[in-house]
């Protein structure tokens, strides 16, 4: 090789489907657990989490119209992405956490497929027509929640995310991530992967910075309808965030909650139980 | 006022007006809508903006029930919010208007002639005028005839819109100079003067319903016309923007002009409006943050 400069890449935040730097212009350095610095990433503040959550409402409606089909289509598209960049991300997961790690690189594909697969299946297995004693049919069907913050693992900065962060897009809801704290360049990179896998813009939205400076914002915010502390590991600001999405009626996931991907899927998602006059449920639009 | 010049008159003062800067205007107005307007100040610009906005539906589906919902949030927005300065709605909907604002405060604004593309005949311009009076309106938002206007016809246009001022009797006439379809910010200069000339009460940017409405730059030249209108005659005319200001950003925007350009005797309802339908809930959410410190959403205010 010659000695040229390599070209460092800029890691910034993914808000509405563009890659901007914070509106605060602030940064803050990233660095292997032995202390080396690996780059600056930028640190978000609460109006790039309002910039945010304002994206992800205007992208959560056409999202859920989407064909659960399409949705599908898109994340596992976005899984072919992840596994064709396998070797840059197994070096950068490397980097953030000290380990080997095409495995974790791996298994995130795989996850990715996995909640690809329930995107058009959730519905038949948690809804379905309930027998009622009346001239009636009566269906309930599990329904997007609208936008939700996720506080990803801190630890996971790759598998962890999409743990997170899979089951509440297959659905239809929107996501506002805030990276791991200390390694969000894999959550960074990875938004490149999702801008080049169809998926709308604002239907993911990355955020990196301090989650005791963001979560609280988000978690108080009247426009999201749904908190993942999962990744909050600090008990007493878990604890005060539960509270402030209390006043907005916010679903919440505790941290260090686990469940079957299932379980995660149903966690986003609520109820709708829609009657139709018996005979007539083809001539109705839709309902109440 | 009723205007004393002749149209031969006030078409040869308004063709022997200066052509306008462009790039000093832009320039102007992009410096003017950096300013930051922040906690206690920015809870009086939001109130102050309510207080300003001509709450606005003109669409082909509007109903008498929409019409009443709407009287209904413009007398009350939101808890302690104040009322906004009038509602805005078409001819048919004023008598439903008025009889839902009785005793309010809150004004009646009607568009009329032809409203928005103006292209029918003077006297269905006048009569449409007319009606919307008769129905209660207090303020009638005309339109200029812009194929006139454009084609160099500025007595035309100039007689037109004092003929539609004397069908106001005691409403108040906004001229809406439609901007947007008026290509240059010298014949925007033109329009704003000739308009007062014939007698307007207000200047307004758009209807609305065309691609480019209300810009920061062409309110700041029609302040400018205002201004230096008052400077030469006396006389003290609004201003009213409509369309396309959609957030509190905007609005304050547009506040800060109002008080550089024309200063605080502007600063009121009574001279200065906001032509719209979606701002009022943006500053209402904004109003709410700032009281809460939370940020809210579109739940928390109602669906029109």
């Amino acid at each position: 090789m010659s000695d040229r400069l390599r070209v460092k890449k800029t890691y910034k935040l993914y808000v509405g489907g563009k890659f901007p730097r914070s509106e605060s212009g602030r940064s803050y350095a990233v660095t292997t657990p032995d202390g080396t610095e690996l780059a600056n990433a930028a640190l978000a503040s609460r109006k790039d989490a309002r910039d945010a959550v304002g994206a992800a409402r205007k992208a959560q409606g056409p999202w859920a119209g989407q064909t659960a089909y399409l949705r599908g289509q898109i994340l596992y598209r976005a899984a072919e992405m992840l596994e064709g960049r396998a070797g840059q991300f197994a070096e950068e997961l490397e980097a953030a956490t000290g380990e080997p790690s095409r495995d974790a690189v791996e298994r995130a594909v795989d996850r990715l497929v996995h909640y690809a697969g329930w995107t058009d299946k959730f519905a038949s297995v948690l809804g379905g027509a309930n027998p009622v004693a009346g001239p009636f049919f009566n269906h309930t069907k599990p329904e997007p929640l609208g936008v939700v913050a996720v506080v990803a693992p801190q630890d996971d900065p790759l598998l962890g995310l999409i743990d997170a962060l899979a089951p509440v897009i297959a659905t239809g809801n929107a996501a506002v991530v805030i990276a791991s704290e200390s390694k969000p360049l894999p959550a960074l990179s990875f938004a490149e992967v999702l801008a080049t896998s169809d998926l709308p813009g604002g239907v993911v939205n990355l955020l990196s910075g301090k989650v005791a400076e963001i979560a609280p914002w988000l978690a108080s915010h009247g426009d999201v309808n749904g908190l993942d502390l999962g990744g909050v590991e600090d008990a007493a600001l878990a604890a005060e965030l539960e509270a402030s999405a209390a006043e907005t009626l916010k679903v919440v996931r505790r941290p260090g909650r686990a469940g079957a991907s299932l379980d995660l899927v149903r966690q986003w998602t609520e109820y709708k139980t829609v009657w139709h006059p018996a005979g007539m449920a083809s001539a109705a639009g839709g309902g109440y | 006022m009723g205007s004393i010049l002749s149209g031969a008159e006030a078409a040869s003062l308004v063709r022997s007006l200066p052509g306008v800067d462009a790039v000093g205007l832009e320039a102007r107005a992009a410096g003017l809508g950096t300013r930051s307007v922040k906690k206690a100040s920015k809870a009086a610009a939001i109130d102050m903006a309510i207080g300003m906005i001509d709450l606005t539906t003109l669409e082909g589906a509007d109903t008498p029930g929409k019409v009443r919902a709407l009287c209904a949030k413009a007398v009350r927005p939101d808890g302690d919010a104040p009322p906004v300065a009038a509602v805005c709605v078409y001819p048919s909907m004023a008598a439903v208007a008025a009889e839902a604002l009785k005793g309010s405060g809150v004004n009646v604004a009607s568009v009329a002639t032809g409203f928005p593309a103006g292209q029918v005949p003077l006297e269905v311009r006048l009569a449409d005028t007319e009606s919307a009076v008769r129905s209660g309106a207090d303020e009638i938002d005309m339109v200029i005839n812009r194929g006139a206007f454009l084609s160099g016809d500025l007595e035309r246009v100039f007689g037109e819109i004092k003929a539609v001022k004397a069908a106001c009797g005691d409403a108040r006439l906004k001229v809406i100079l439609e901007t947007g379809e008026l290509v240059t910010y010298d014949n925007v200069r033109r329009a704003s003067f000739l308009a007062m000339y014939a007698g307007a009460d207000f200047i307004k940017t758009s209807t609305g319903k065309v691609g480019v409405n209300a810009t920061l730059p062409v309110t700041l030249l029609m302040m400018q016309a205002v201004r230096d209108f008052r400077r030469e005659t006396g006389v003290q005319v609004g201003v009213k923007p409509a369309g396309g200001i959609r957030n509190t950003k905007d609005a304050i925007k547009y506040l800060v002009c109002v008080n550089e350009v024309l200063g605080e005797n502007w600063l009121s309802p009574h001279w200065f409006r906001f032509g719209a339908s979606s701002l009022l809930n943006d500053l209402l959410m904004q109003r709410q943050k700032l009281k809460t410190g939370n940020y809210s959403g579109p739940n928390y205010v109602t669906v029109d």
